[in-house]
């Protein structure tokens, strides 16, 4: 016989305290940016003032904008290439470089972002690139595209492999067994890969500020340096259409690897 | 298998595109960022020299070499400034990291009690926050914890101080972003591992009348130690290096080395000086990396 519950009061404590930490701040910030008061901490009814203020502001729409196209750039970029990364990785056996190969793509993962910022950069002048929309695309590519091949890279390590073999066997081209059968099955990760990419364009601070050139700043340059002179509701507002539009993005993700994880285990997120 | 290894060789050419593009935007960038640490500041475009300049010809590369030098690590090394910051940097990785999994553990381990259909549920809980925006996340915070922020305002109401506590500019409110920033890169792996643990083995011992705390000890925790080294080196490096969450909630009297390197680099306009921060940072950071690299490639690789 089963035993009938292992979860002690203390599991079902801890678990209820940290999902309220993780949460209540990102409610507050919600709820306040619906606030007609100015002083951001006095709540003065509802209202959609500091949304009409952002609309209005032009600097932080040509910065939304901005940011929206590096990630839908890089975000598709990454995805490729990360995409090819994790085949390599988990269906080409040995090959000579492999080593540095996968070090160079788990490395990016966990390296403080100030050193990646920063020697990218030095690339760039080194070229006499001329700093903007490119230079942040290629430094947010080279970022994504590693998370874009661990969660695909685990989609296809828990991948029945005999269905390939078995389309190889009925006389398939490799190519082909892998565009045919591969491929359909490991969509969910990708598309998932795609969201992840393009989030954490949309949100990186420290690369962008290092690879940008003057005049094109992205919205989290622009939100970090009016952050900086102290809070103001207008931010809020602008934090929570960039959460809104997060939001959406994971539904579909998740939508993505509801659709993996029918089809068997399901992607990992990181 | 033979039919693997037909399967394999187209698949290794998929490695060539991402190959390119990682030795070319990642790894030679370090020999740039190697290059200038051992430059001299000046006041040009781009601001330091020797430039090396490959039309020049070959005595004017040799000079541009012999013109390199340690000089920028001799500053860091004697600069008190610098060596409180990485000393600082690693006390604060280290302290917050400890907390992380403190507070993390407890959290992984009511996940993976839950039954298994919540604990998907529970999983897409923590995850969410992760791709939330990370600066919007620490934003969240100076709202709450500013003078007379909502924090503020309930303790005052509930008399548990009788005036306004200072959170903002303190390492307190650091702390408590960092925690808050990192914690699903410590719940997701601790999870990952307490989830596969096999029951029967913490019902064995509590069979053979272990009392829980010791059922635990000797059997749980133990068992997790994988899932504890990712989580701890998946928060510890990073935040090793960490700018944006001590630069906004922690106080200006002691900086962080990723604080350091950003105020030589734009405010300074110092590359050399914020070029050898940054190696000297890698070296630090070498051995958990290589100890992360480890692990991660026999996370995925090994099934």
């Amino acid at each position: 016989m089963r035993k009938v519950s292992r979860l002690s009061r203390f599991n079902i404590a801890s678990l209820a305290v940290g999902l309220a930490f993780l949460y209540l701040p990102i409610l507050i910030l919600v709820i306040y940016s619906f606030n007609a008061s100015r002083l951001v901490t006095v709540w003065g009814g509802w209202s959609l003032r500091w949304y009409y203020e952002f609309f209005g502001d032009r600097a932080m729409i040509e910065a939304s904008w901005m940011s929206l196209r590096v990630a839908v750039a890089s975000a598709t970029i990454a995805t490729l290439i990360g995409t090819l990364a994790a085949v390599a990785l988990s269906r080409g056996e040995r090959f000579r470089g492999r080593t540095l190969f996968s070090g160079m793509l788990y490395a990016p993962l966990v390296m403080p972002e100030v050193i990646t910022g920063l020697s990218l950069l030095l690339l760039f002048v080194a070229l006499n690139a001329e700093r903007g929309f490119w230079t942040v695309t290629i430094a947010h590519t080279t970022l994504t595209m590693c998370f874009v091949a661990v969660v695909v890279q685990s989609r296809l390590g828990s991948l029945d492999r005999s269905l390939e073999e078995a389309a190889m066997d009925l006389g398939c081209a490799p190519v082909r067994a892998f565009l045919s059968v591969t491929l359909p099955l490991i969509a969910p990760a990708i598309v998932a890969g795609w969201m992840l990419a393009f989030t954490l364009s949309l949100d990186d601070l420290v690369i962008a500020s290092f690879t940008t050139g003057p005049g094109s700043a992205t919205l989290p340059i622009r939100i970090y340096s009016e952050v900086r002179l102290g809070v103001k509701p207008e931010i809020n507002a602008i934090c929570t259409l960039v959460i809104a539009l997060i939001a959406i993005v994971i539904v579909i993700a998740s939508l993505a690897s509801k659709l993996s994880s029918s089809q068997g285990e399901s992607a990992a997120p990181l | 298998m033979s039919v693997r290894r037909i399967f394999a060789r187209p698949a290794r050419f998929a490695a060539i595109a991402p190959y390119v593009w990682m030795v070319l935007f990642f790894l030679v960038p370090f020999g740039f960022v190697l290059k200038i640490s051992l430059s001299q500041t000046a006041i040009a475009q781009p601001p330091y020299e020797p430039v090396f300049d490959l039309t020049a010809g070959w005595t004017a590369i040799r000079a541009a070499f012999a013109a390199l030098g340690i000089d920028n690590f001799r500053l860091i090394a004697s600069d008190d400034l610098y060596v409180f910051a990485y000393l600082r940097s690693l006390t604060v990785a280290a302290t917050a990291t400890a907390l992380l999994l403190l507070i993390g553990y407890p959290i992984a381990y009511g996940m993976a009690r839950l039954p298994k259909r919540w604990q998907a549920v529970a999983m897409v809980l923590v995850i969410v926050p992760f791709w939330t925006s990370f600066l919007i996340r620490i934003y969240a915070w100076i709202n709450i914890l500013q003078h007379d922020g909502l924090l503020n305002r309930v303790l005052l109401a509930l008399h548990l101080v009788s005036r306004p506590v200072v959170w903002l500019s303190t390492d307190t409110a650091m702390y408590i972003g960092i925690v808050y920033s990192y914690l699903p890169f410590m719940i997701l792996p601790l999870y990952a591992t307490l989830a596969k643990m096999e029951p029967a083995l913490e019902e064995a011992a509590s069979d053979l009348g272990a009392p829980p705390w010791q059922v635990f000890w000797l059997v749980t925790f133990p068992l997790s130690l994988p899932g504890v080294g990712a989580g701890v080196l998946l928060c510890f490096i990073p935040i090793v290096g960490e700018f944006v969450i001590p630069d906004l909630l922690a106080g200006s009297n002691s900086l962080m080395i990723g604080q350091t390197l950003w105020l030589e680099f734009f405010t300074n306009k110092d590359w050399p000086v914020a070029s050898s921060a940054a190696i000297v940072l890698l070296v630090v950071l070498l051995l958990p990396l290589l100890l992360y690299e480890r692990l991660q490639r026999r996370q995925l690789e090994e099934r």
